[in-house]
């Protein structure tokens, strides 16, 4: 069986300073073969796609490709053995065309007949069903299309292993299904493919083969189809750790928070507008936002803390208006956010825990008459660090050199320990360890019973099932409906997420 | 081969050591550069860095050039720590002069406690509307406040200038172009009687405890280093940097004022030209060498004074061109900036590349 062997790893291992990211890892894909790496953030997922890519050199172990040893010194090189890699964040000029972005990465022979690279991008495109047009500028094509663009790029080079770094984040759930028939047919012809991702029902449904990581470690293999997303989990995270929560129903009150055709026009020429944004909010539930990446969840986050100023009169929390008042002033009110970005926005990471604190929670005693009181923040930041099982060496440690769970509980424990009425959570799981993931979550639920209003926008769409009252979406600035989650069909989200919110139960095939 | 990489942590001994690294550097480099102009180096600094300060006068010289710096330096430190680049300081000092020496002629013919504070408020105003030009042009229009400051710089000389050869300039001064001498009201007392030290290094050494205090206590210095650090977190967090681009302009105009105007009414008594020798800019050396901290800026204050008098020291005893002043302060500077790279950097032997799998793997390919 050598010759279907596509690549086989033996015993990789490679350590940064302080972290031995693979320790020790063999993993083999065959031709043909839909290969799943599944593991937690920081399993070591990455570092064997670089090592693989050639982006990173491995201290140990031995690589083969189609039966040969090989090292491979850089992506060039990868890419010339017929090694393809499509990252979590796509490696795309806006400003170029499809067709010129391709050609940037083919040899310059092959890129200078534009004529032909246009017919053979068409013929790719339109083989593996993904329509493309390769005079099309960048910046004009959806994330989905994007994705396509490097996929194409991929095979255009005679990828014979393509890997795929958590393709499936930025998708709504119908361009996930297209997706997966491509990969299926490419998969049929010959091509081997890497899947990485966290997200088992799509790993059960398209792999043949999985290896798990665990802390730089193989922890298994299996065939996905075989097992219970439940019992894949288990691999990924050991025995130790909860896997979900139990959200018990939610008693949602009076009305809190009430957003208006909310309107903001974004300077920048690629930015997002929030385009007549409404949605209430009632004190004890909370309201999902679904919608791929880049639709105005971070623009309608700074509308909601203050970070970017609205036309007043069109957000109204209790009885205050609160599209003039600045982002301390609405702390005051109650208002507590989380952003997205964990370092350089929701902490500073050069500081330390207790200096974090002081960022958000000085209203809360800790700052009397402009000094600092330093006793008080370090106690309310113990406080934060014993209820929310934040992992540290003490109040003391760097922002920075905690893991992106345990900073994550941080900052929710932060907010959440300010008995905030309303909590704007922005993707607060993302990239989050399985474990911290039930305490946030937990945390977010007990807020809710405690009667805060709590908005949660995310990606995952499990996780807004999962805890949410109501789901809306947004899609280029613009709101959906917003609709109990008991009564919101998945197609109806993933129609809502595309910007379809007039068409009702007619599902549209999505171009 | 020599490779550059970057530290998994910043170095905290390195931060330190740094200062240290550089000034060992300058000496080094200076012992050379004697040696090249045929000069004794042995002497050269002696006379540099040792006999300016080897008697009271001397130190006593030596706290007078200190408290410009310092107080500069203590402006420019709260500046930095937000990362506002004001280089400014400069022009501060000499409206703070101006405008102390503006009010103090027009009080010449009064005496009394008052004159005094009269005479340095007067300066320190008029340095803190110079700088609040600065942070308006900043906060109201986004001009980048390193080019305007150094112009500021300019225009606040020749400001000067034009004062000092026109509406202030003394009748019966022969020509020259000065004020008249101040009254002994508005002139600031001599911490050491029969020296030319003066109240203004008390001040400086005020401004540096003051600078302790916001840094290691008050909320606002705990907001300027926020903005300094993650601007996007103070956004987000609230702290507004208008507000705190204001604060800090105006803290550095009042400081750098109050050194310009204790210049004219401590060892010079009246308004001339140079009433600076660059203290202005040769802050901005101390603020960086001083490690942006209280402590450390009254240190590298005291260091770089000693080359404004060890200079005079050699172009006395040695005859060597001013400049040598200049020298010394561009080395340091220019030291301390490279090894201020090995806090974040460290340098480590790269392997030497891998010739022989490289060929193993073409080969591989070809068959495959």
């Amino acid at each position: 069986m050598t010759a279907a062997l596509r690549l086989k790893l033996e015993n990789i291992v490679k350590e940064y300073p302080g972290c031995r990211a693979n320790d020790g890892i063999d993993l083999t894909v065959e031709a043909g073969e839909i290969h799943a790496l599944l593991g937690e953030n920081g399993a070591g997922k990455s570092t064997l796609m670089k090592v693989i890519y050639g982006v990173v050199q491995p201290d140990e172990g031995r690589m083969l490709w189609n039966g040969h040893e090989v090292r491979v010194e850089n992506p060039a090189q990868a890419r010339s053995m017929g090694i393809g890699m499509v990252f979590q964040h796509f490696s795309l000029f806006e400003t170029l065309t499809v067709a010129e972005n391709i050609a940037l990465s083919l040899p310059p022979e092959e890129a200078r007949d534009r004529g032909a690279l246009d017919q053979r991008i068409r013929e790719v495109s339109e083989r593996y069903g993904m329509a493309l047009d390769p005079r099309r500028y960048v910046s004009t094509l959806s994330v989905g299309e994007r994705q396509r663009v490097e996929i194409v790029r991929c095979l255009i080079q005679e990828t014979t292993l393509l890997i795929l770094d958590e393709p499936t984040s930025v998708l709504t759930p119908q361009e996930v299904t297209a997706l997966f028939s491509t990969l299926r047919q490419l998969a049929k012809e010959g091509c081997s493919i890497l899947f990485i991702s966290h997200k088992l029902e799509e790993v059960r449904s398209l792999c043949h083969n999985a290896t798990v990581l665990r802390q730089g470690r193989v922890s298994g293999d299996c065939q996905p189809a075989e097992l219970s997303a439940a019992e894949i989990a288990r691999m990924m995270v050991g025995d130790d750790t909860p896997i979900s929560t139990q959200v018990s129903t939610a008693e949602p009150g009076d009305v809190l928070l009430d957003v208006r055709n909310l309107n903001w026009k974004s300077n920048d020429p690629f930015g997002t507008s929030l385009d007549q944004v409404s949605l209430n909010l009632r004190e004890g539930e909370i309201v999902g936002i679904a919608g791929v990446a880049g639709n105005g969840q971070d623009e309608l986050l700074k509308a909601l803390s203050g970070e970017i100023r609205t036309d007043s009169g069109s957000m109204r929390f209790a009885d205050t208006d609160l599209g003039s008042l600045a982002p301390d002033q609405r702390r005051k009110l109650g208002v507590a956010i989380v952003p997205e970005e964990r370092l350089g926005r929701g902490a500073v990471p050069e500081m330390s825990l207790a200096d974090n604190a002081l960022l958000t929670a000085s209203g809360q005693g800790l700052v009397e008459r402009g000094m600092i009181r330093f006793g008080k923040v370090r106690e309310f930041s113990r406080e934060v660090i014993r209820r929310f099982g934040v992992r540290c060496t003490g109040e003391n440690s760097a922002a920075g050199s905690l893991s992106g769970g345990n900073l994550q509980k941080y900052i929710i424990g932060r907010e959440a320990l300010q008995n905030p009425r309303l909590l704007v959570a922005s993707h607060p799981t993302w990239g989050v360890d399985v474990g911290s993931a039930v305490a946030i979550h937990e945390a977010l639920v007990r807020l809710r019973d405690e009667g805060a209003a709590i908005v949660l926008i995310s990606e995952d769409l499990d996780e807004l099932y999962q805890l949410c009252n109501r789901l809306g979406a947004l899609c280029h600035g613009r709101l959906s409906p917003l609709a109990p989650t008991a009564e919101l069909s998945i197609e109806q989200l993933g129609q809502w997420m595309a910007g379809e919110f007039e068409s009702g139960e007619v599902a549209h095939a999505a171009a | 081969m020599l490779l550059l990489e970057k530290r998994p942590v910043d170095s905290t001994l390195m931060r330190w050591a740094s200062p240290v690294l550089a000034l060992v550097l300058t000496v080094i480099t200076g012992f050379v550069l004697f040696l090249a102009m045929g000069k004794d180096p042995v002497d050269g600094l002696k006379f540099f860095f040792i006999t300016p300060i080897s008697d009271l006068i001397g130190l006593a010289e030596l706290g007078l050039k200190m408290a410009p710096l310092l107080l500069c330096a203590a402006g420019l430190t709260v500046c930095y720590r937000a990362k506002l680049w004001n280089i400014g300081a400069e022009g501060h000092f000499l409206i703070g002069a101006l405008g102390a020496s503006v009010m103090a002629v027009q009080l010449v013919d009064n005496s009394g406690f008052w004159v005094l504070p009269v005479v340095l408020l007067a300066g320190v105003l008029g340095a803190m509307v110079w700088a609040a030009i600065a942070a308006g042009l900043k906060t109201h229009l986004h001009c980048n406040e390193i080019l305007t400051t150094i112009m500021l710089n300019y225009i606040a000389l020749n400001l000067l200038l034009y004062v000092v050869h026109g509406p202030l300039k003394d009748p019966y001064g022969f020509g020259f172009p000065q004020s008249v001498m101040f009254s002994d009201s508005a002139l600031l007392p001599a911490l050491i009687p029969g020296t030319r030290l003066h109240l203004g290094l008390a001040f400086g050494l005020l401004a540096a405890v003051a600078l302790w205090v916001l840094f290691a206590r008050s909320f606002i210095g705990f907001q300027l280093n926020v903005v300094g650090q993650d601007h996007r977190a103070a956004a987000f967090a609230g702290f507004g940097a208008r507000r705190l681009t204001w604060f800090a302009f105006l803290i550095a105009g009042a400081t750098a004022g109050l050194a310009g105007a204790s210049e004219v009414t401590g060892p010079i008594g009246q308004l001339v030209p140079q009433v600076s020798p660059g203290y202005g800019y040769t802050a901005i050396i101390v603020v960086f060498l001083g490690r942006m901290h209280a402590v450390g800026i009254v240190a590298a204050s005291a260091l770089l004074a000693l080359t404004f008098i060890g200079g005079e020291m050699l172009q006395i005893a040695m005859n060597m061109p001013k400049a040598v002043t200049g020298l010394f302060q561009g080395l340091l500077l220019f030291y301390l900036l490279t090894c201020d790279a090995f806090i974040h950097y460290r340098v480590r032997l790269k392997p030497s590349a891998h010739q022989s799998t490289k060929a193993a793997v073409t080969a591989a390919h070809g068959e495959a």
